[in-house]
């Protein structure tokens, strides 16, 4: 039965699918010409105004501007006009930039929080305080003190995607079976042998989960930070887009977004499953 | 040196090969620049100086190589001269170029917010002023006015378009901490609008605005205090009668939509924007309020200008010339063509067409005319910034003792931009303080004190 549940799953999916599209499209009919105009003053307005269209764009408005930006996605035409394919890029290097630093840093602080009582308790404070900062607002403190924009963006980055992978780590290694720390400590293992090969292999899934919720929090983040900061990135492609209010491009990112992010958090999804072992 | 060649040879690259390109090989060219320099005495300077400009204005008009020579191949390198001339006053721009020494920084970043008000900064990339001056300058487009201050605050930017207030307010340390800034030249005048949302079409008069929910762009902006003294003026009190935030260009459009806001007095393209979508109708022009106020300026640390003065020169030379270029009507369509695209104000070429040309629909069934409803001017009038200083203590942003022409003098940098200009072949004018008159009542920049006390409604105490 798998097979024809997962094609029924498909079915429905489509199904859904087709009636948004629709609806969407009736909503967002036009209601013709509107009001009488002299062709001059016509002339002047847009299209909204003159035939009545919506404000709102059709799924076949944003399914042809779609097409446009899947057809050239790495064109450059100066500093503030680029393919979608590179502004994503951008964002992408910047997450990763960022999050990786956030692995390095996490990684041993969190084996360090989790092997030591001592540490746990007297870095727990500063833990529980910074934890719940929105990672924006950091940004105007890391312009103010970073003094470039770019960097200001990666830290941001980095500061919101350590916390979550910091605490899992801890978690994590607090976690692991005292009998097998035992018998590690019978069998006179030493302490860095007994890190990386009691330790790590059991603690591994609840990191890599803690390190999956960090990217999709980085990658929440980044947009935000490039519409505040401007400069490239798919964020600041939104708030481009944003300013010529042409909501039909917005639509368009939120759906690479949507599916970059997606990317992302699958990828991690592979990572720990193969970490993850059969008890 | 590829800018020292005849540009307007058809069978010549202007990059490629050689760093001349000229030679076949770098060693060849090398060989001929040390015959060159035997005998430089035949190459004048002046003869020097044209190509370069003349290289960068071909470049500028022809960004790919292929394009030009075709165009050369087929009208002939005569008539191209000619042709050029007529645009772009070579041997002036030649002249002008020869003055400046070495620059000291080619590479520059100056920021800008994509309102039309910063046209001659965005327009000077596209129709190669900047290259004219031998600058390779980057606009960079910035997503708020607090984000503009610091990029150029922090250095990111060498100078960047503000808000006319903006530079003052820096300087002073009010709303940051307090850095030197000047005003070397001002974007434009006039150009903004009172929109009102369309639902209010029968509501003109401003008496009747009690409770109304206003936006403008920023608080030290003139839109905030033109907006403040049209509202004053009818016997509303901007801080009690009404609301008044503070929100981005776009914003406003969306909002007004959303029924969120029931006007704003905003920058272009956004007014002219509502009316295009059939959302908002144009109450009244910032010129009728007060005809040549300045809005928009182009801003740079006092350390950029005395770190880097020729480069500072070289950048405030193509922005007067561009300001110059964008005055003159015959050329606004021309300007609207080349700042439209995604990559400068990303917005609908016939919306900037209406703002820039002076002819408009009002939003309320009108065409209407009037072609110096956004202008150019770059003469930063110390007077301008003494009058926003007034608005800025009758607002209470600013308390206490204020030293309205010491810091006028500090910032808007008057007298070099009157170098400058002349120069350009422009008139500068004689003075540097002008008597100018808002709504009907007569400004005296020499008393600014008893200006502010004329008004009923203020909150400086």
């Amino acid at each position: 039965m798998p097979s024809s549940l997962s094609l029924r799953a498909a079915i429905v999916s489509v199904a859904l699918l087709l009636v948004f599209l629709i609806g969407w499209h009736i909503a967002t009919r036009g209601t013709g010409a509107t009001a009488t105009m002299s062709p001059e003053y016509a002339r002047l307005m847009g299209a909204t105004a003159t035939q009545g269209k919506s404000a709102m764009p059709g799924p076949l408005d944003v399914g042809a501007k779609l097409w446009e930006h899947i057809k050239s996605p790495f064109y450059d035409k100066g500093p503030n006009d680029k393919g979608l394919g590179i502004q994503l890029g951008y964002s992408i290097a910047r997450v990763l930039l960022g999050y990786l630093l956030a692995v390095v840093f996490a990684a041993p602080l969190g084996f360090l929080i989790g092997m030591s009582p001592l540490m746990s308790k007297a870095l727990d404070p500063f833990i529980q305080i910074l934890k719940p900062i929105s990672p924006l607002a950091w940004m105007p403190l890391a312009l103010y003190t970073i003094k470039d924009s770019s960097v200001s963006a990666i830290f941001v980055i980095f500061i919101c995607a350590l916390w979550p992978m910091l605490i899992n780590t801890a978690f994590g290694v607090a976690a692991v079976r005292k009998e097998w720390i035992n018998v590690a400590r019978t069998l006179e293992v030493g302490n860095v042998r007994r890190a990386f090969t009691v330790i790590l292999p059991a603690a591994a899934p609840t990191i890599l989960t803690g390190m999956r919720i960090s990217i999709g929090i980085a990658w929440l983040v980044i947009v935000a930070a490039e519409m505040l900061v401007g400069g490239t990135g798919i964020g600041y492609f939104v708030w481009n887009e944003w300013n010529n209010l042409s909501i039909t491009n917005v639509i368009i990112a939120i759906l690479f977004i949507g599916l970059i992010g997606m990317i992302l958090d699958q990828i991690l999804a592979r990572f720990a499953r193969m970490v993850t072992f059969p008890e | 040196m590829p800018t020292f060649d005849n540009p307007f040879d058809p069978d010549r690259a202007l990059t490629s090969g050689c760093s001349c390109g000229r030679h076949a090989s770098a060693s060849a060219h090398d060989d001929d620049l040390r015959l060159q320099l035997q005998c430089a005495a035949v190459e004048s300077e002046e003869k020097r100086f044209e190509g370069v400009v003349a290289s960068a204005v071909m470049r500028a008009v022809f960004p790919k190589d292929a394009s030009r020579r075709a165009f050369l191949k087929s009208v002939g390198a005569s008539t191209a001269v000619a042709a050029l001339s007529q645009v772009f006053p070579l041997k002036t721009a030649t002249e002008v170029f020869a003055q400046g020494g070495a620059l000291e920084k080619k590479d520059l970043k100056v920021g800008f917010i994509p309102i039309t008000c910063a046209t001659p900064i965005i327009m000077a990339a596209p129709m190669g002023f900047y290259s004219k001056q031998g600058l390779n300058v980057e606009v960079i487009k910035t997503a708020g006015w607090a984000v503009i201050r610091d990029k150029t605050l922090n250095k990111e930017y060498d100078a960047a378009h503000m808000l006319s207030p903006m530079p003052i307010a820096i300087t002073m340390g009010v709303g940051s901490t307090p850095v030197p800034f000047a005003v070397p030249a001002i974007e434009n005048i006039n150009g903004q609008a009172i929109t009102l949302s369309v639902k209010h079409k029968d509501k003109r008069d401003p008496k009747s605005w009690k409770g109304f929910k206003f936006a403008v762009p920023f608080d030290y902006s003139m839109h905030n205090y033109l907006l403040r003294y049209y509202l004053a003026e009818h016997g509303i009190d901007p801080d009690t009668d009404v609301q008044i935030r503070a929100v981005p260009p776009p914003e406003m459009v969306a909002n007004l939509r959303a029924d969120n806001i029931d006007g704003f007095l905003g920058p272009d393209p956004m007014n002219q924007r509502a009316v295009y979508d059939g959302v908002g109708f144009i109450h009244m022009l910032s010129k009728e309020m007060w005809d040549g106020h300045p809005c928009c300026a182009f801003a740079a640390s006092r350390e950029f200008i005395s770190a880097a003065p020729n480069s500072y020169a070289a950048l405030l030379r193509a922005i007067i010339e561009a300001t110059a270029f964008a005055a003159k009507a015959e050329n606004r369509k021309q300007i609207a063509a080349a700042i439209a695209p995604a990559n400068y104000i990303n917005q609908p070429e016939i919306v900037l067409e209406q703002i820039l040309t002076g002819t408009f629909a009002d939003g309320l069934g009108n065409v209407k005319t009037d072609a110096k409803r956004l202008d150019f001017d770059p003469f930063p009038w110390e007077s301008f910034a003494i009058w926003i200083m007034t608005q800025m203590k009758r607002w209470g942003q600013i308390k206490g003792e204020v030293d309205y022409a010491g810091i006028a003098k500090q910032v808007y940098l008057a007298t070099d931009t009157t170098k400058l200009m002349t120069e350009a072949g422009l008139t500068p004018p004689v003075t540097t303080s002008k008597s100018f008159s808002v709504m009907g009542k007569t400004f005296d920049p020499a008393k600014p004190a008893a200006y502010l006390d004329s008004f009923a409604i203020k909150k400086a105490s």
